[in-house]
């Protein structure tokens, strides 16, 4: 870097005298926005995945910025044939940039090293995209006055910022999605290269190698936008139909929260867990035919179920003295109080008075925890599609609940689906007799979900209930009996005992749900 | 916050101004060593201490507080024969099959599963019956054990070609060939295990007492499991991975160093029958402490811990010890009756007056694997990448054994959690000894780290503390014509009026093994006591 200190002229450039400058304008706003594209990108997907927007938003705007200014600096030492260079620039740009949030995801799903690669990636971009303004002033700079130059390209650089960053959260985000967001911005850059092998063809050279590696890297680049969909599912990274209102890594699990359509749902490593638009027939089912089985319940616990919908159903039944919320994750919880439009669903319901909220992992808590009986539990986890969460599906879990319940206590189960996975449903049923409880069956249809079931269940015998709380939105009686009938294709087929030594269960509903995605 | 810290100091470096913002620095950890007490062993090889100042009479004398000692007081109690003491060198009872407890988790120190018995073995479904190990009974009579006792599923996992795979047999890739040869050699253990002598007896029962000596299963000690896998046409790289794994794993030896005999015996003896692949296994988060607190508890007062037995002198009457009490250094006498000798053979020849001028060349015949048991107590879990993190979880390009999770079995699926990592020794067995015994803790935790990288880059960066247990003589090993030999029978004949209980006389180092001699020593000592207290 020290052999020229001097600051060589650039005396080799041809005379520009058939260069157009307005479309060398354009190509600084374009240049502008996706830059500013490959910035967001990153600083979206590094909050997305490692969660604390505020830390990973100032790191990867800091260190992009400070990259630029490397590349500016940088840019005094490249000397000749400018506009081959600045082609070059835009293509690398276009492969780097492009490729960043594929490349992100892939690094965060398979390998140990996404922060470093983060890094990098915004480091590799920034400091191309800082070469670019000054090589390109350059060469306009016998083109246009200097003050007419400096003016022109900033502003340009300027309002190309100002689409990018309006755009990204309005439409690019909710109707692409990152990957394709990237992408498209790659395509969009490698296209400004190779239009610059024609504006710029003059002072080029040879550009026959030059176009070939330009339509190479759209080629890829487009590539990359079809098969996009295909990739997001290959590394088991969700596209959310919807706008994302708010994502958050905790140690347990991701939390999702996405909005459109009229309504907001919640997603939980990528699981649908609730939609708003019909939530209260699953919250409706799964809460008040236990309590209209024990109408005089003084304590209900409520296990899982952080985002205090099944709370907000409970507290409904004035007898109720005292709700128990055990749920593992404390972000979950925490977003179920502050969130504004989880806390507008739930009603504030987890800061009731009667309502006590323990974070902690409910089958650790039932071995720990030694209070007075309780009257109703109802156990909301997510499916049992891994080993922990099937633990929690155990004869162990069952009997260490049957243990905290009172003699004459009933419980509800929300089981998944009696249609979709029939043997996984039945598998709850017969874990829950082995347990020693008698078991009531249920399901009806919840639209985001398709048809759901539950089990009613208690250590002792008891009738299913004929009346429920007037004034729901869903459950009269007359649907309330209904639940209680099982058409031929949901009907009972055998099933093992799930047990903590053989997770039957996780295994049938992974076979069993595979046939559905 | 999850995330930060991740980075190697490499790429730290690398990526200096821009990586320094969202990297904390590399948090230091403490290690210590917390098993054994080298340092009371140290003392009495060196001699010169005083007579005792007090001499106590006891009936029973246990020397040794591990499984053998405690499962020979243990029965001792069953027969009436209350009258005993335990004396055990270390601060805790249990041996080897020791635990331990930090504010994440209760955890091993070395032994720590057991695989459930079946109704056959009575005193050991006994003892399981105490400790709230058994619900109930089957019309079978069979016993049913406590779910949250037995392995949760996942139960091992093995980390090969970047990911980790269910099992420990690593099925993926494996080709047509691999999956014939581990079938032919579920086969031949099927077969081994279906058989019965002339007695009824199985090839290999479970205490090996049980088990048959007919001229055909003895002969396959004459042979290294290498030797008998050749002789079987069975080369698959990947058996005879999983079995040299086997062979590390139960006696810190390698394939080619196990008796064919030993190396079977892990196969077949678990098994009931032919279709008995999966007898269920037995485990706590302190592994086998478990079931040490359940004996220690039985024993009370009568065992003590920090006694190191000096010497044990044959008298007219019977045996006198000459015993350090570690904490105040003082000197303590014990005149008994009956002695049983509960710890491993080469003490006995250092402790035992005499024994060694007796049977010298058969206290030689043993050998020990030293192992080293690293307890790492992590923050927080790293992020991987395949089936998700089991019980067993085992690296296959490494020579340790891999780590177990110690709170998987209470259901603690994420955050803080421990590891005890397992690492035999298995070359020469001085030199190895000598090497583990130079490393310090800080070098212990580096070779745990060093090897769990492979599977876990970021690893140094989760680990808030390290405690490490070096045994120097963990584990006796079976080679070809050592469990069938006649130094072993000859171990186990008393000297005198000293009884010899330990698994080392079975060739094995398995708690049941353990356990049976330490039951049969109390049953001795029970035949001659009472008839000697008839006679006087």
């Amino acid at each position: 870097m020290a052999d020229d200190p001097g600051g060589a002229p650039s005396g080799l450039q041809p005379p520009a005298s058939n260069l157009k400058a307005t479309p060398l304008f354009l190509s600084v706003l374009l240049i502008a926005a996706c830059g500013l594209i490959y910035e967001l990108v990153a600083g979206t997907l590094s909050s997305y995945l490692l969660g604390d927007s505020v830390l990973q938003f100032s790191t990867v705007i800091g260190v992009y910025l400070s990259a630029m200014g490397l590349g500016s600096w940088l840019s005094k030492y490249v000397h000749r044939n400018l506009a081959r260079r600045f082609v070059e620039i835009e293509l690398a740009v276009a492969l780097v940039g492009g490729t960043s949030a594929p490349i992100l995801f892939l690094a965060f799903a398979r390998t140990h090293t996404f922060r470093p690669l983060l890094y990098g990636e915004v480091i590799a971009v920034g400091t191309l995209v800082g070469l670019e303004i000054p090589i390109l002033m350059r060469i306009l700079k016998d083109q246009v006055r200097f003050k007419d130059l400096v003016a022109h390209v900033l502003t340009l650089d300027y309002i190309g910022a100002l689409f990018a960053s309006l755009l990204f959260p309005l439409l690019l985000m909710p109707k692409l999605g990152l990957v394709r967001t990237s992408l498209l911005f790659g395509l969009l850059n490698g296209i400004v290269g190779l239009w610059g092998t024609w504006l710029l063809r003059t002072q080029i050279g040879e550009t026959f190698w030059l176009r070939l590696k330009g339509v190479m890297v759209c080629a890829l680049l487009l590539f990359g936008v079809f098969e996009a969909k295909r990739f997001t599912l290959a590394v088991e990274e969700e596209v959310f139909a919807d706008e994302i209102v708010y994502a958050k890594e905790s140690p347990y699990q991701r939390i999702v929260l996405t909005r459109g359509r009229g309504s907001f749902q919640l997603f939980l490593n990528g699981n649908l867990q609730f939609s708003s638009a019909d939530e209260y027939r699953y919250h409706e089912a799964l809460v008040h035919p236990a309590l209209a089985a024990r109408p005089r319940a003084r304590r209900v616990l409520v296990c899982g179920g952080g985002d205090g919908l099944a709370v907000r159903e409970v507290l409904k039944h004035p007898e109720v003295r005292e709700v128990v919320l055990v749920d593992l994750d404390p972000e979950m919880t925490s977003m179920a109080r502050h969130q504004p439009l989880l806390r507008q669903l739930n009603g504030g319901a987890l800061d009731d008075p009667r309502v006590k909220v323990v974070n902690a992992d409910a089958f650790v808590w039932l071995t720990e925890e030694q209070s007075e009986p309780f009257d109703v539990a109802l156990v909301d986890f997510p499916d049992p599609n891994s080993f922990a969460l099937g633990k929690l599906y155990t004869t162990r879990f069952y009997k260490l609940l049957k243990g905290r319940l009172k003699a004459d206590g009933i419980i509800a189960v929300q089981s998944t689906s009696p249609l979709m996975a029939r043997q996984s449903y039945w598998c709850v049923a017969t874990t829950l007799e082995a347990s020693g409880f008698k078991v009531r069956p249920y399901h009806l249809a919840v639209p985001s979900f398709g048809v759901w079931g539950y089990m009613l269940a208690s250590p002792g015998d008891f009738e299913v209930p004929a009346h429920t709380l007037p004034g729901l939105r869903h459950l009269t009686d007359e649907a309330m009996m209904a639940m209680f009938a099982f058409p031929a294709d949901m009907s009972r087929v055998p099933a093992e005992v799930n047990r903590l030594d053989n997770q039957v269960l996780v295994q049938a509903y992974t076979r069993e749900w595979k046939r559905w995605s | 916050m999850n995330g930060d810290g991740r980075m190697k100091r490499r790429t730290f470096l690398a990526l200096s101004a821009a990586a320094s913002v969202a990297c904390r620095r590399r948090p230091g950890f403490e290690a210590s060593l917390i098993a054994p007490d080298m340092a009371t062993g140290h003392r009495l090889r060196q001699g010169g201490l005083p007579e005792p100042d007090r001499w106590e009479d006891v009936p029973i004398l246990i020397v040794g507080g591990g499984i053998a000692g405690l499962s020979a007081a243990w029965q001792l109690d069953r027969l009436g024969l209350r009258e005993h003491l335990i004396l055990e060198l270390e601060p805790a009872a249990g041996g080897t099959a020791r635990g331990s407890r930090n504010g994440i988790s209760p955890h091993p120190l070395g032994a720590h599963y057991l695989p459930a018995p079946p109704r056959e073995h009575a005193d050991l479904v006994e003892l399981l019956g105490e400790t709230g190990a058994i619900e109930s009974f089957g019309p079978d009579g069979e016993p049913r054990y406590a779910e949250h006792m037995l392995v949760r599923e996942p139960e091992e996992r093995i980390f090969a070609g970047g990911q980790w795979w269910e099992g420990l047999y690593f099925h993926a890739g494996a080709n047509g060939e691999d999956l014939r040869q581990l079938k032919r050699f579920q086969a031949e253990v099927d077969r081994l295990a279906a058989w019965r002598d002339g007695k009824g007896r199985p090839a290999f029962g479970l205490p090996r007492s049980r088990g048959s000596d007919a001229p055909e299963v003895r002969a396959l000690d004459g042979v290294t499991l290498a030797d008998w896998c050749n002789g079987h046409g069975l080369t698959s790289p990947r058996l005879r991975w999983m079995l040299d794994y086997a062979c590390r794993d139960d006696y810190g030896l390698r394939l080619d160093e196990t008796s064919a005999w030993a190396g079977l015996f892990y196969f077949a003896a678990r098994q009931q029958g032919p279709h008995d692949r999966s007898r269920p296994i037995l485990t706590w988060p302190n592994g086998n402490g478990f079931l040490v607190e359940h004996l220690a508890r039985q024993a009370g007062h009568r065992l003590r811990t920090g006694h190191a037995v000096a010497s044990l002198r044959t008298t007219s009457t019977g045996v006198e010890a000459r015993v350090l009490e570690v904490a105040t250094g003082r000197m303590l006498g014990f005149r008994a009756r009956r002695a049983i000798f509960a710890g491993p053979l080469h003490l006995a020849g250092a402790v035992v007056e005499g024994l060694k001028a007796d049977r010298g060349s058969s206290l030689e015949a043993f050998h020990r694997s030293p192992w080293l048991v690293v307890n790492l107590t992590l923050r927080k879990r790293p992020r991987e990448v395949g089936f998700p993190m089991a019980w067993d979880n085992v690296i296959r390009d490494s020579p340790s054994l891999g780590y177990v999770v110690a709170t998987h079995q209470r259901g603690l699926d994420a955050g803080p959690t421990v590891w005890t990592w397992y690492h035999p020794f298995t070359g020469e067995e001085k030199a190895e000894r000598a090497r583990l015994l130079a490393m310090d803790a800080p070098a212990c935790a580096e070779m745990a780290l060093a090897d769990l990288e492979r599977a876990h880059p970021e690893i140094r960066e989760l680990v808030a503390r390290v405690d490490v247990a070096r045994w120097g003589h963990a584990m006796v090993r079976p080679r070809p014509g050592f469990c069938w030999s006649e130094a072993l029978v000859r171990a186990r004949q008393p000297f005198g009026p000293i009884h010899f209980a330990h698994t080392e006389l079975s060739g094995l180092a398995l708690f049941e093994e353990a356990f049976d001699h330490g039951l049969r020593a109390a049953r001795e000592v029970n035949a001659l006591y009472r008839s000697g207290s008839r006679s006087t």
